[in-house]
């Protein structure tokens, strides 16, 4: 009797060991997240807390709630992120004046040399900067959700 | 009409490739289809071996590439299925003696007469998956459901998907009572992560051993329990539409009320 209920996943979480199927499911997520993006797992994690930044210039967002995730599409990986809006800064930074003629943004100086994906697409379109400067609320405070296509 | 040429691939070693050839390919030959498996692990063949047509073995795939032979020279007939023949490998010469144009060629030439022809795959990605895959129209990928399996099936998939090679997986080796368990990753899981349709679940069985042993394709012993398994996956293969599996044996719950009723 307890042979066989030993070895149920109930009692594994109750005395708090993660079955190892699910540790090695987890496990295969990251590692060919960074096969699939030729970028190892502590450069990811890099990522999201860059993009978390990135995003906190504009918004007042909850970081402990902040998702990011990777998801494999039918052909390609999708980057997800799910972030809590709390409100829209009222200090927010005018962004044009950061960016370049090209339209990308200037890298901070301090910033680390990135490794170069395999493959590139396309960047997508700068997104358009019809913002009101005036620091209004732009959305009530909400969930901020962005997919991208890697 | 011409055959269906498939791939049977992994990029890991060791999860089943050679043995899912065999007795996908002598499921189909029972149903009456015309198979030929080839074997293209140059310098390691092992399907002759598994199929037990080792002793009659005259030419291989190398010496028809390089026209010492007719190709219906090198095609050996299967004393037990008749629409079933094996071209074996070379077992002296390197990779390298046969390039992806004339795999492409040779297997075009096969298909002219057959159903299907099934294509056994080296392991790695590197020139034999190369010339392996060159000869193919559509891939199966084998996989166990262990992390290092998973990695390589999902290499593999990727170098399909550049090549545009339709592909479905099978998963080799499952043990239920430890998926059950939660000890192994489920075929979900597995699907899921890979990205990929599953064209059939294949318990770990002693059967495969034992059948291996004595060089008989496992589907012609039909008290074998994967005989079944193996045709049903010929039978998902041609495009009907079975559920993937019944094999979970029952869970612990019902056990355990079965043991409580009974008791
Ligand atoms: N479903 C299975 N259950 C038990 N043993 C298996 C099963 N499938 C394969 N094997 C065993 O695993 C080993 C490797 O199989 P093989 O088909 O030669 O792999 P590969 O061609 O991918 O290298 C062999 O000893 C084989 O008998
Ligand atoms: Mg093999």
């Amino acid at each position: 009797m307890f042979e066989f209920f030993k070895n149920t996943e109930v009692f594994k979480t109750l005395f708090g060991r993660e079955s190892s199927g699910a540790t090695a499911r987890e496990r295969l997520r990251l590692v060919l997240l960074s096969d699939h993006l030729a970028l190892a797992p502590d450069v990811v994690d890099a990522l999201k807390a860059e993009l978390l930044e990135v995003i906190a210039r504009y918004v007042d967002i909850d970081p402990e709630m902040a998702e990011v995730t990777f998801e494999q599409r039918e052909r390609e990986l999708a980057m997800l992120a799910s972030v809590p809006i709390k409100s829209v800064r009222k200090d927010r930074p005018s962004a044009p004046a950061q960016r370049t003629a090209n339209g990308r943004a200037h890298a901070p100086l301090n910033q680390p040399p990135r490794r170069r994906r395999r493959r590139r697409r396309p960047s997508p379109a700068a997104p358009p900067n019809g913002a009101p400067s005036d620091g209004t609320l732009l959305a009530p405070p909400g969930t901020f959700e962005s997919s991208a296509q890697a | 009409m011409s055959a269906r040429r498939i791939v049977v691939t992994s990029g890991k070693g060791g999860v089943g490739k050679t043995t899912t050839t065999a007795n996908l390919g002598a499921a189909l030959a029972k149903k009456g289809r015309r198979v030929v498996l080839v074997d293209t692990d140059i310098g390691l063949r092992n399907l002759d071996l598994v199929m037990g047509v080792e002793k009659r073995i005259v030419f291989d795939l190398v010496e028809v590439v390089e026209g010492r032979c007719q190709l219906r020279q090198a095609l050996i007939r299967d004393k037990r299925f008749e629409s079933l023949k094996i071209l074996a490998a070379a077992q002296t010469r390197d990779k390298t003696a046969v390039s992806e144009e004339q795999m492409d060629k040779l297997m075009g030439e096969l298909a002219k007469s057959n159903d299907y022809v099934i294509i056994d795959c080296p392991a790695g990605i590197e020139h034999g998956f190369r010339n392996a895959v060159a000869g193919a129209r559509e891939a199966i990928v084998v996989t166990t459901p262990e992390v290092s399996a998973i990695r390589d099936a999902d290499r593999v998939v990727g170098k399909l998907r550049e090549r545009e090679i339709p592909l479905q997986l099978i998963i080799n080796r499952v043990r239920p009572e430890m998926v059950k368990a939660g000890e192994m990753m489920s075929i979900e899981d597995v699907g899921e992560i890979l990205g990929a349709d599953i064209l059939g679940v294949i318990p770990d069985d002693e059967g495969v051993i034992d059948t291996t042993n004595r060089g008989e394709p496992l589907v012609l012993d039909e008290t074998q329990k994967l005989a079944a398994i193996y045709g049903r996956i010929a039978r998902r293969l041609e495009g009907e539409d079975l559920p993937l599996t019944d094999l979970d044996p029952p869970s612990v719950f019902s056990k355990f009320f079965t043991m409580w009723k009974a008791g």
